[in-house]
């Protein structure tokens, strides 16, 4: 009690001070100064938060096969199902090979999602607080949070990406590493969007709801499950509308590239995406992913950061 | 002000300083202008029922609230201008958990350590020496989550220590743990207090648990009714604690009222009140007993303890007025539905 009280007096001792607390006891203490905030600190902050989504999803392996089962589903359940209805008019292309591009962004979808649901996890079960007393920025612990989930998401990605052979689509070096990039810009996007989504809502159950909304439409609209061109008017301006469209049309495109298959049935399954008779390029596309993505990122940082 | 303070010495003499703070929730005046400075290297408690603005206070000076009014700096920083400053100096010990439960207590702390920028070659040694003192040491690759109550608390309050804060904050550290934790984490903030050049701000609503304090403030209402050391505040009473157990309370203080003058209060289903030198007042009471006031059952008297302390600034024990906050905040709640807690 009196050692303590003590640094009242000799305040003037400055760095004597600190150093005869030290030696009184008779372990040493392990001193450690906080330092200032800088970019290399921001950095550190940034990784650790996108470790911990790492950490959390190797340790939790029933998220990796649930978070399959439903594109799996749809994949081999609904692909060879309807195939039989399907049959005359894919030119006698596999229908799983054609909605397989659909299936594996799907499946980045879902897993960037749930990744984004961390956040009203972390808000619930007190975490997300330790968190924002640290001495960092509240950007980092969102962009941690987007990369971390777009590891995650890209690392599912990777998964079906490896089932191609299954469904009749051939392993191409080229071809599969531009899938792999185009499901990482993906993943960053969507994160980006669930985490956006995350930062407003504080219960997982609202959370889990408004992505059902959102996720499902998404996904059907896109045109995972069907070609794009020739739609109803309706379904077409939705179509175009869809971020998801414009990720499955250049992935649908690089698959097609690697089959053989007859020039009927690439115009009639692989259209292209056309904005007024205009073919959009799948540079654009993948451009149009990373913008959006980068767009919902800002805001998902601005929201967060003006929360109490 | 600016400059009165080095970075990595020359602590300042004042750890918290506050003037005038205040925090509205809406018409809620939750803290209504408290002042107090608190000495580094001093355990200072905050006591008061729930709902007293503890929490808030406590909120205000870890920069999570901002204050309606007045100013607070805490290790020489201001907690408005200078936000981060505070929090490098700063260790926090929620009263809700804020572990990661899938991850282990090792992974918890370094990544603790990680946001605070702990350089990279002192993460081990300080975490094996935090984790030793509350003794979860050995059980640092288990995952949080099998944790018990206690040992999360501990780990919570090792985490909170990682980066050598020069305040530390504990918000309710000792709620809801059995006797036994609750003394082991009283042990470890007296080894805190020896060991390391740290400032120590708790709230409690514990009053046994405030004699430990150097120093603890009163807290009831929004406001500070009484700042001293335990002792101070308890001699200041000058007089001991009777309580009588009869059945009818109301003519029981009708009677003392009648007899001796005495304005006695009904507290905790019996009546009580402070007299001096209480145990000769006993024999008096009896003697001066009419055979008509109801029957006596029982005579307890007491040296006064904070409660009494406590009770004569506010006018109720701090259970009593738990009891009435409780009531009052439910009816708050229904009408918010959510919004600022306390």
């Amino acid at each position: 009690m009196s050692t303590t009280t003590e640094p009242r007096g000799p305040a003037g001792g400055g760095p004597g001070a600190g150093a005869a607390t030290v030696e009184a006891t008779p372990t040493p203490i392990v001193r450690v100064t906080v330092p200032k905030r800088s970019l290399a600190s921001e950095l550190r902050a940034i990784k650790i938060v996108w470790r911990r989504e790492i950490i959390r999803y190797r340790s939790d392996r029933l998220r990796m096969v649930t978070t399959l089962v439903q594109p799996l589903l749809f994949l081999f359940v609904l692909g060879s199902g309807l195939q039989q209805l399907s049959a005359a008019s894919t030119h006698g292309v596999n229908l799983k090979t054609f909605i397989y591009p659909g299936i594996l962004c799907i499946s980045v979808m879902f897993t960037g999602m749930f990744s984004a649901a961390s956040i009203v996890w972390d808000r619930e079960f007190g975490f997300l607080r330790e968190m924002m007393v640290a001495p960092i920025r509240r950007s980092s612990i969102v962009i941690g949070k987007v990369i971390g989930g777009a590891t995650v998401a890209s690392f599912q990605g990777v998964i079906v990406i490896a089932l191609a052979g299954f469904v009749g689509v051939p392993y191409a070096p080229l071809m599969i590493i531009g899938i792999f990039i185009l499901q990482l810009l993906l993943a960053f996007t969507i994160t980006a969007f669930g985490v956006m989504v995350a930062v407003r809502i504080k219960q997982m159950q609202s959370f889990m709801g408004v992505m059902q909304m959102i996720v499902m439409p998404m996904f059907f609209i896109s045109g995972a499950l069907f070609p794009v061109a020739n739609l109803p008017g309706w379904l077409a301006v939705l179509n175009r509308l869809d971020p998801l469209t414009y990720a499955v049309d250049p992935m649908r495109r690089l698959v097609f590239n690697n089959l053989s298959i007859s020039p009927q049935a690439r115009a009639a399954l692989d259209p292209g995406v056309t904005w007024f008779g205009w073919h959009v390029p799948a540079l654009l596309e993948a451009g149009m992913i990373v913008a959006l993505g980068l767009i919902m990122l800002g805001i998902a940082i601005w929201e967060f950061s003006s929360t109490e | 002000m600016t400059g009165s303070h080095g970075d990595t010495n020359g602590t300042p003499p004042v750890a918290i300083e506050v003037r005038g703070l205040k925090k509205n929730y809406d018409e809620v005046e939750a803290v209504r202008g408290v002042e107090f400075a608190v000495a580094t290297g001093e355990v200072f408690g905050f006591l008061g029922p729930n709902g007293a603005g503890k929490t808030t206070t406590i909120n205000m000076l870890c920069t999570l609230v901002r204050p309606t009014a007045g100013s607070a700096s805490v290790a020489g920083y201001d907690v408005v201008r200078q936000r981060d400053e505070v929090r490098r100096n700063i260790g926090l010990v929620f009263q809700d958990p804020t572990l990661d439960g899938y991850l282990t207590a090792e992974q918890n702390l370094r990544l603790h350590a990680e946001l605070y920028g702990v350089q990279s070659d002192l993460v081990k040694p300080r975490m094996q020496q935090v984790m030793t003192m509350v003794g979860l040491w050995d059980r640092k690759d288990s995952v949080v989550g099998t944790f018990s109550g206690g040992m999360r608390r501990r780990l919570e309050i090792a985490r909170g220590l990682m980066h050598s804060p020069r305040v530390l904050f504990l918000d309710e550290p000792t709620i809801g743990l059995d006797p036994q934790t609750r003394r082991s984490i009283w042990e470890y903030i007296g080894e805190l207090k020896e060991r390391e050049e740290i400032t120590i701000f708790m709230t409690t609503h514990y009053m046994d648990e405030a004699e430990w304090c150097d120093r603890i403030a009163i807290m009831d209402h929004g406001e500070i009714v009484a700042l001293d050391s335990p002792e101070t505040l308890k001699a200041g009473i000058g007089t001991d604690r009777v309580t009588i157990h009869t059945d009818d309370d109301d003519a029981t203080i009708a009677a003392l009222a009648d007899r001796f003058g005495i304005e006695a209060r009904k507290s905790e289903g019996a009546v009580s009140f402070g007299v001096p030198e209480g145990e000769q007042f006993v024999p008096r009471l009896f003697e001066n007993w009419d055979p008509a006031h109801p029957a006596i059952k029982a005579v307890n008297v007491s040296r006064p303890t904070l409660d009494d302390v406590f009770m004569s600034y506010t006018g109720s024990t701090i259970r009593d007025a738990e009891e009435d906050q409780g009531k009052d905040r439910n009816r708050r709640m229904m009408q918010m539905m959510h919004g600022a807690r306390r």
